[in-house]
């Protein structure tokens, strides 16, 4: 069972829409023992930096998903801003304390180019990657904001929008995407099928 | 032919050089998006010319298949009901949508209130675009980016060329059957400032005429306009939909020329591709 973290600030409609597909059954949880136990977890984002923040808080989830992304012995999957969480802080919400996971900031995309980032862009992994999650493929983002170094101890693949940035990063068993998959038609849905199984 | 191909792929290249250089923003390193638009009406897609003489076009939910497996790069779907009942049928018809679709839905039609843009989503929009109730309270615009975000908030822009003046258009509301005398491309550039992430831009004299999108609005909403801008009304071609891009657009809406059978989205996407347009494979 895949348990996906109620933020209550994402629009998960799709992602549910997409286990569904796939056969993969899923259930929305709030609850500290289920996320800490579960085989697969999913941290979803769509909404503001601050308020994901401030929900996990509010949860007290913020201990059991960090000591997940650290000890990464099962299948954890960050979508969109649930990638950008795993910063120590973002651009967007100055002063909100991010997971941490990563020791990097989250920037805003520059004026030179149309924010949000709204479409289709290629998704490249990084040839360095030590382990292959998905192959290089058309991607479909909505974002505003983004990882722009790759972050120690992790593989990683890029895009190209205001210059190269970080769309997914992984490492054991945990995936990060600033792509959202479920909306990445036959691509995307075969790499949730991958995580997943 | 070829060497027709190769003029209208010159002209592209040319254009988009141009476009490039003159504007603060690249035309896009974003794939072009071809996107079918479904006008629904009691549970049945519809379309009609000029938003009048509705003709029916078949099971939204059939349809929308159809269109992903063809390559469809997103879907919109317009609710163009009249009736409560009819507005109620629409949630049932996004669900069951939602369901097939793996890629972005953006769902339009009615939208009077940041509660009805959340029942939308709720029931599986990715995407909510807003026209009418925007116009009469520009607030929606800024109260939907920041409930929802900018990604989630389309505003939907039906332009009229002004008889009297016909370098401008004016914004009309109520599925074009009203005037709002205020002009489209300021009301774009409004859009944008108040939150908005995308911009549907429908030229009702092009609606239904197969006469190809009105260039000239859509270079005008991308001049005054950061955001992307769906270019909507008039397609019977790919050769519109390459001067749609050449012209800004970050995206095509089209109907009839689906609905009907003359083309697939996976033959629009080949000749676009032979146009020299990125297009998502």
């Amino acid at each position: 069972m895949i348990q996906i973290i109620n933020t209550g600030v994402a629009n998960i409609r799709s992602l549910q829409a997409a286990f569904d597909r796939i056969g993969q059954p899923w259930n929305l949880t709030e609850d500290a023992a289920l996320i800490r136990d579960a085989t697969h977890v999913v941290l979803p984002g769509v909404g503001a930096y601050a308020a994901a923040a401030t929900a996990i808080d509010r949860l007290n989830l913020r201990a059991t998903i960090v000591d997940r992304l650290n000890n990464p012995e099962k299948s954890t999957l960050c979508i969109c801003l649930g990638m950008q969480l795993l910063g120590s802080s973002s651009e967007e919400s100055p002063g909100v304390e991010g997971l941490g996971i990563i020791d990097r900031q989250i920037t805003r995309f520059s004026d030179g180019v149309q924010v949000p980032q709204l479409g289709w862009n290629n998704v490249v992994p990084d040839p360095s990657s030590t382990q292959t999650v998905y192959p290089a493929g058309e991607a479909y983002f909505a974002n505003s904001f983004r990882l722009l170094d790759p972050p120690e101890g992790w593989d990683f693949a890029t895009t190209d929008y205001d210059g190269q940035f970080v769309s997914s990063i992984w490492r054991g068993k945990t995936l990060a995407c600033q792509f959202h998959p479920e909306l990445s038609g036959q691509w995307g849905q075969q790499l949730l099928q991958a995580w997943a199984s | 032919m070829q060497s027709h191909r190769i003029c209208k792929l010159e002209a592209y290249a040319t254009i988009s050089r141009k476009l490039n250089t003159e504007n603060l923003t690249p035309i896009s390193m974003l794939k072009p998006r071809i996107i079918p638009c479904l006008d629904v009406n009691d549970g049945r897609v519809v379309k009609g010319v000029k938003f009048q003489n509705l003709r029916d076009a078949g099971c939204p939910v059939e349809l929308a298949g159809h269109y992903q497996e063809q390559g469809a790069d997103e879907l919109v779907v317009l609710d163009v009901s009249a009736t409560r009942q009819a507005r109620l049928a629409m949630l049932e018809t996004i669900e069951g949508v939602r369901k097939q679709l793996s890629i972005p839905l953006t769902v339009g039609g009615g939208v009077g209130s940041v509660e009805d843009a959340g029942r939308l989503l709720n029931a599986g929009a990715d995407k909510v675009s807003i026209n009418s109730a925007a116009v009469n309270n520009p607030d929606l615009i800024n109260e939907m980016s920041v409930q929802f975000g900018a990604q989630c908030t389309v505003v939907a822009i039906d332009a009229k060329r002004k008889t009297d003046n016909p370098d401008l258009w004016q914004v009309m509301t109520r599925s074009g059957t009203q005037g709002e005398g205020i002009d489209a491309v300021n009301w774009a550039a409004e859009a944008q400032q108040r939150g908005a992430g995308e911009i549907l831009l429908t030229s009702f004299d092009r609606d239904g005429t197969r006469s190809g999108y009105d260039l000239e609005l859509m270079s005008a909403v991308t001049a005054a306009c950061a955001l992307p801008v769906i270019a909507s009304g008039g397609a019977n071609s790919v050769e519109h939909m390459v001067e749609a891009f050449a012209h800004g657009a970050h995206a095509v809406l089209a109907a009839s020329i689906f609905h009907d059978g003359n083309m697939t989205v996976g033959d629009v996407k080949q000749e676009l591709i032979k146009a020299g347009v990125n297009v998502r494979k």
